[in-house]
């Protein structure tokens, strides 16, 4: 039988909701769109295969259509009769673009017995009723149905879909002169091939060239552009440095060295087990296992691709711990956004940005969709709205993995086989690394279009399936992610020691006609590598078939030091490894900070502020964030002890989330994180620790050790060639250090992100604050200690711990009043951690029934959190509060912002024993727990300052962020 | 005692399998995990086991829609040992994903075995995946799974879990019939719109059995509560960690039911 193109459409049955396109629907109308008045969707499926018509009914009846709510037609559907006016959309993928859909309908026609299938294609289909003009047409193409970076759309009804078909690709060996070119010519090679390097490192280049006496060829300079990429050696935060900070001269000669990772040095944690060597710090769980974290970002991609960026971005970072030691098992995501304000008007959206609340929304979807397929839970995460993240959306993505404490390190040798696992190599993802590293423009959608990966969370799941059975069984003996950089960081930095070749066509690509070049630093997803021992290889080989994962030789370790690549027998590249990870020139910088000189907030002095705790509690960064955390599964694994929301109506926003990774034991895991860009803009010295004070709070508040806590830091900044945004930075890095030293907390992993910048098509600039995350993961002895955040029982006594100051520079009460200036909260180096401490302790001998921190919103807002989590209310009065002595006015301890405080709920019972052990420490009691369903706080004159019904304050922080 | 041998099928893409060995184990199964490729080879595999777990997931991605590849891949390579398991008087239980693929096979409500595909389960009303907890009060006395009257508490976590039926008729057959085995209820045991029925379901059905009441599908997740921990206000609650959880009741019961019948 003849092979013939198939052509299939599935629509929901008459009386079956058209979710889809009602959904579509509803995004039009959110871009501004009236006129269109419905959208049926259709999903259509391209079929080369050989079989007849009568099979082509059984295909459509039996695989592709649900009997109950679709029906099917084979061929085109026409416009709908009628007066409307309509508009037909089709949305392919660009060729080339992985279709995993498609890859699945192939698998179960043959498991329907067909033999001959020469290709399978789905596309979505769009009939758009309405009168609608060309542009609104476009607009909606655009910012609604398709991603311009990896979909094309196919405009009416007898529009051809995009040809499958790729040619195929003939050697031919690029070389790029570089020995004889000026200055000029060289800024000018690295502009053309998208390198990203600067002058001098192109001349360090060139010397290299000039000293082995030939020319580079294309994939060799391509190698050294990934390997030396910011996004690769982060060659910013490990220069020398030149500081001036308020008049006082600093020099770091490494400034990550001497102070992230001097202060892990210092404290010299028995319990860490590996730290910035790895894909992911290593810190110990119990006597068998160990931990490891790891938070990335994926900044760039997510601004052109939401969904596809931050799906990416996570299933990037669960193969750290994948890729860590012999690989961890993942068990846990976090995530955390910074977003431009979703009622943005869409005006106000510069050129080639997308608007924030598409941005988040999509984000959300891709963080969901890859995560939730893992079968991995969501546990912990946080979102932040300023509008100077509009064009720089930061997408933080991590993930937590357990590793056996015996395969936490990796051993490639000289003669072990290096093997390519997973997913295929596509034309995806080129030159990710370098793009990631640099500023974007209003140009960049089209620019970079190929930058954008594809996911596939079924491959990487099916691979991990294998990969943690081929460990167990110790088929393998390291392991590493392809991430930035594709198999040339992978192969490159695992055999940086010994040496390797690599055969390039061996590689199994998603379709022909790839260079040897983009075959090599192609970022396409869900691809790992692994060193085989000879022997080993059959029996590994066989595991992965077992379960079709693919599984490929493409070359070996050798003991040359040398980096060599060939392309069917012919050698294509080869370069020294240690001028490939020792040749890049160290940089020396200029950094100045300068303490702004801002007066002091000041606020009106009213008699209710009941009106300011709901404004701040409808705020979108303090707002529930329970739209975006119930579409995560948080649950999957079985492990969750705290989860995001709990509390008598599972609405409370916990402090931090606790997993039980092993089913036969009690110790649990907890994770959290602290950030505040608000603070940043006035004292970044300040911000960090805050940062660094908040994330230890959130685990303390939920029951986690004290002594067991560990650090992780992701630094997002701007251009930091700019010495006073460099300045800014270099006082973060210098808190950290500080930090983790009073908390004795050492930093186990880090990333940096900078050039987070934006060019508008008018030449302005937009930088995002800067944005220090801080996660912490830390060690729960026993799990049925935890103590969550929603009040328990009326009768109780509330506790507040630590001292309250004035301090409401950056805070929300500032914001709302449109103030800038002031005081930032501090850190009480030697106090913070005392309270942390004696509070864990406190905890862990079961004093405490509730707990939460004061973060943003101050006070009042903790207080209102607690009560409406727990359907109880509060009388609280201010008498009791421990404060400064500048920070008198109600406004002032109601709103500030101070670090270090916890919130207690303690029985009568309890109540010697609580007061006992905070003795010496600032604390005090500030009210009780109460039946009747009210906030009520009476400020140090008796005066009634926040009176106000639960469901009014939950309400209006639950409201903002119900996106639908 | 006899010993009851269950076994938790693994697929690409499914993701609930250890915990689900974990909760048949500790309701004192002996548990394997066995790949869908190894029953494709040999589907006499099957005869070793009295219970047969379909866990949640994603399997195959949900692609197409859920479930479909999974119970496409069964009815072409397994149909016949199915139904040589279920003439022998064993369990199948499928969770979320499994009963989207049960569902798919027209395993389930099957009707007395006519496997017409009767019902769906396709995307929630709301458009989205949501992990919440719902109660359910059973629908009938026939299920071997559930405590007849016993209303429970368990968490939901999918996107496309609302079931819809083909027809009037359908819906008639499965409510005289006794085929509802799990209704989506509120706290005191009343229907009611979202939240309580949280993904649209017709009639609030959220599982359904089979004639034989052996056969037991249901969209929430037993398996992630089989510990008090696991409740979302556990820390609310006087713990007796003696009973048992809502979760490890359909578990137990199963294991019940095979050491009483085999």
């Amino acid at each position: 039988m003849t092979v013939k193109l198939w052509r299939f459409e599935v629509s929901s049955r008459p009386g079956f909701r058209d979710v889809h396109g009602q959904a579509v629907l509803a995004d039009i109308r959110e871009c501004g769109v009236s006129s269109v008045q419905e959208v049926i969707f259709a999903k259509v499926y391209l079929i080369e295969a050989d079989f007849d018509e009568a099979f082509a009914r059984r295909v459509g009846q039996e695989l592709l259509c649900d009997p109950v709510c679709q029906e099917f037609l084979i061929g085109r559907s026409t416009v709908p009769a009628g007066p409307m006016p309509a508009c037909i959309l089709e949305v392919h993928l660009k060729s080339g673009v992985t279709d995993p859909v498609a890859e699945s309908v192939l698998s179960a026609l043959r498991d329907m017995g067909v033999r001959t299938v020469e290709h399978v294609r789905t596309a979505r289909k769009y009939i758009l009723l309405g009168a609608l003009t060309e542009k609104d047409r476009d607009r909606i193409i655009r910012r609604v149905l398709a991603n311009d970076c990896i979909e094309e759309v196919v405009i009416g009804s007898d529009a051809e879909p995009p040809s499958p078909h790729t040619r195929p690709y003939e050697l031919r060996l690029i070389e790029l002169p570089i020995r004889n070119l000026d200055e000029e010519g060289l800024v000018r090679l690295s502009r053309e091939r998208d390198l990203f390097l600067n002058l001098r490192e192109m001349q360090t280049i060139q010397e290299y060239y000039r000293r082995i006496g030939r020319e580079p060829t294309d994939i060799e300079l391509e190698t050294l552009a990934q390997t030396w990429s910011e996004h690769c050696v982060h060659k910013t935060l490990k220069s020398s440095v030149e500081f001036e900070c308020d008049g006082q001269v600093f020099h770091f000669s490494n400034l990550l060295k001497e102070t992230v990772f001097k202060a892990t040095q210092e404290l010299g944690k028995p319990w860490c087990i590996s730290v910035f060597s790895d894909n992911a710090g290593v810190i110990e769980f119990d006597e068998e296992t160990a931990v490891c974290f790891k938070v990335e970002t994926h900044n760039h991609p997510s601004a052109l691709d939401p969904y596809g960026g931050a799906a990416t971005g996570i299933g990037g970072v669960i193969r750290d711990p994948m890729g860590t030691g012999l690989g961890a098992k993942p068990i846990a995501n976090t995530d955390v956004f910074c977003f431009g304000l979703p009622n943005t008007p869409h005006d106000r959206v510069p050129k080639g940005v997308l608007h924030p609340r598409r941005v988040l929304k999509g984000v959300v979807a891709g963080v969901r969709d890859y995560g939730n397929r893992m079968g991995i839970p969501t546990v912990n995460g946080a979102v932040y709205f300023d509008n100077r993240y509009i064009a720089n959306p930061l997408v933080f993505c991590g993930n937590v993995g357990l590793i056996p404490r015996d395969k936490c390190f990796k051993h490639p040798q000289t003669g072990h086989l290096i093997v390519v696992v997973g997913g295929r190599t596509g034309r995806d993802g080129i030159h990710g690394a370098t793009f990631s590293s640099g500023e974007m423009t209003h140009q960049h959608e089209e620019i970079f279009s190929h930058a954008v990966q594809i996911g596939n969370a079924i491959t990487e799941k099916k691979m991990l399936d294998t990969l943690l059975q081929a460990r167990d069984a110790g088929l393998y003996e390291a392991i590493t992610d392809c991430g930035a950089g594709g198999l040339s960081s992978a192969v490159g930095e695992m055999g940086a020691e010994l040496g390797a070749e690599v055969d390039l066509e061996k590689v199994p690509l998603k379709y022909q006609g790839l260079s040897y070049t983009e075959i090599w630093i192609s970022e396409a997803q869900e691809r790992m590598v692994i060193a085989v021992k000879p022997e080993n290889l059959e029996a590994i080989l066989k595991l992965f078939a077992a379960e079709d994962v693919e599984a490929t030789v493409i070359g070996r370790f050798t003991d040359d030091k040398k980096l060599t690549l060939r392309y069917n027998g012919v050698q294509v590249g080869q370069l020294e490894m240690n001028f490939l990870h020792e040749g890049i020139c160290k940089y020396s910088r200029k950094a100045v900070w300068r303490t702004p000189c801002l007066p002091e907030p000041h606020f009106p002095s009213k008699e209710s502020y009941t009106e300011d705790l709901l404004a701040i509690l409808s705020s979108y960064n303090v707002a529930s964030k329970e739209w975006i955390i119930r579409q995560y599964d948080h649950e999957v694994q079985g492990g969750s002890v705290i989860k995001p929301l709990m509390g008598a109506a599972n609405d409370g926003p916990s402090d931090a989330a606790v997993i039980r990774p092993k089913y036969y034991s009690n110790r649990g895991i907890a994770i959290a994180c602290g950030m505040n860009p608000c603070y940043g803009d006035l004292d970044p010295y300040q911000m960090a620790l805050s940062g660094i004070d908040e994330a230890v709070r959130n685990l303390i508040c939920v029951g986690a050790r004290f002594d067991r806590i560990a650090l992780l830091d992701n630094f997002c900044w701007g251009d930091c060639s700019r010495p006073q945004t460099f300045g800014s930075l270099v006082r973060a890095a210098q808190a950290c250090y500080d930090g983790a030293k009073a908390f004795e907390a050492p930093f186990i992993s880090g990333k940096d992100s900078l050039n987070n910048e934006f060019v508008c098509e008018d030449g302005t600039r937009i930088i995002i604050p800067p944005t220090l995350l801080i996660s912490a993961v830390g060690i729960v002895e026993d799990i049925r200690k935890c103590v969550t955040m929603d009040l328990k029982e009326p009768g109780n006594f509330l506790f507040l711990v630590g001292l309250t100051r004035k301090e409401l520079g950056g805070s929300h009460l500032s914001r709302l009043y449109g103030q800038t200036g002031g005081t930032v909260p501090t850190v009480d180096l030697h106090l913070a951690p005392q309270i942390a401490q004696r509070l864990s302790e406190a905890i862990a001998d079961g004093l405490v029934r509730s707990c939460h921190d004061c973060s943003e919103g101050g006070l009042a807002a903790a207080l209102a959190e607690m009560a409406f989590a727990g359907g109880l209310g509060i009388q609280a009065d201010l008498r009791g509060l421990p404060v400064s002595q500048d920070c008198q006015t109600a406004a002032e301890q109601l709103f500030s912002e101070s670090n270090s405080r916890y919130l207690v709920e303690v029985t009568p019972a309890c109540y010697h024993a609580f007061a006992k052990r905070m003795l010496n420490l600032p604390f005090g009691q500030i009210g009780e727990v109460v039946e009747q369903p009210r906030l009520q706080i009476r400020d140090a004159h008796q005066r009634l300052v926040i009176d106000a019904d639960l469901d009014a304050l939950k309400a209006a922080w639950k409201t903002p962020l119900s996106l639908g | 005692m006899t010993t009851v041998h269950a076994v938790v099928l693994r697929a690409a893409g499914i993701n609930c399998d250890l915990e689900t060995q974990h909760a048949l184990e500790l309701a004192g199964a002996a548990v394997q995990r066995i790949h869908i490729n190894r029953l494709k080879e040999n589907p006499a595999l099957l005869d070793g086991f009295q219970i047969l777990v379909l866990p949640g997931g994603f399997s195959y991605g949900d692609d197409v829609a859920a479930g479909k590849i999974l119970a496409n891949q069964i009815l072409h390579h397994l149909r016949d040992a199915m139904r040589t398991f279920l003439e022998k008087g064993k369990l199948i239980l499928g969770i979320c994903n499994g009963f989207q693929v049960l569902i798919k096979t027209g395993l389930l409500p099957g009707f007395n075995g006519s496997g017409q595909t009767s019902f769906t389960l396709t995307d929630n009303d709301s458009g989205r995946f949501e992990d919440r907890w719902v109660y359910l009060q059973p629908g009938t006395n026939r299920c071997v799974f559930l405590d007849p009257g016993r209303r429970i508490y368990l968490p939901i976590a999918h996107g496309e879990g609302k079931l819809a039926a083909k027809d009037a008729a359908a819906l008639e057959q499965v409510r005289q019939g006794g085929y509802a085995a799990f209704r989506y209820v509120d706290a005191a045991g009343n229907p009611g719109p979202f939240p309580i029925n949280p993904n649209g379901s017709v009639d609030d059905i959220a599982a359904l059995t089979d004639s034989t009441g052996r056969i037991l599908g249901l969209m929430p997740h037993p398996e992630r509560f089989v510990r008090w921990t696991q409740h979302p206000h556990w820390t609310r609650l006087k713990i007796n960690e003696q009973e048992p959880t809502d979760g490890m009741m359909i578990f137990t019961n199963a294991v019940r039911y095979i050491r009483e019948h085999f």
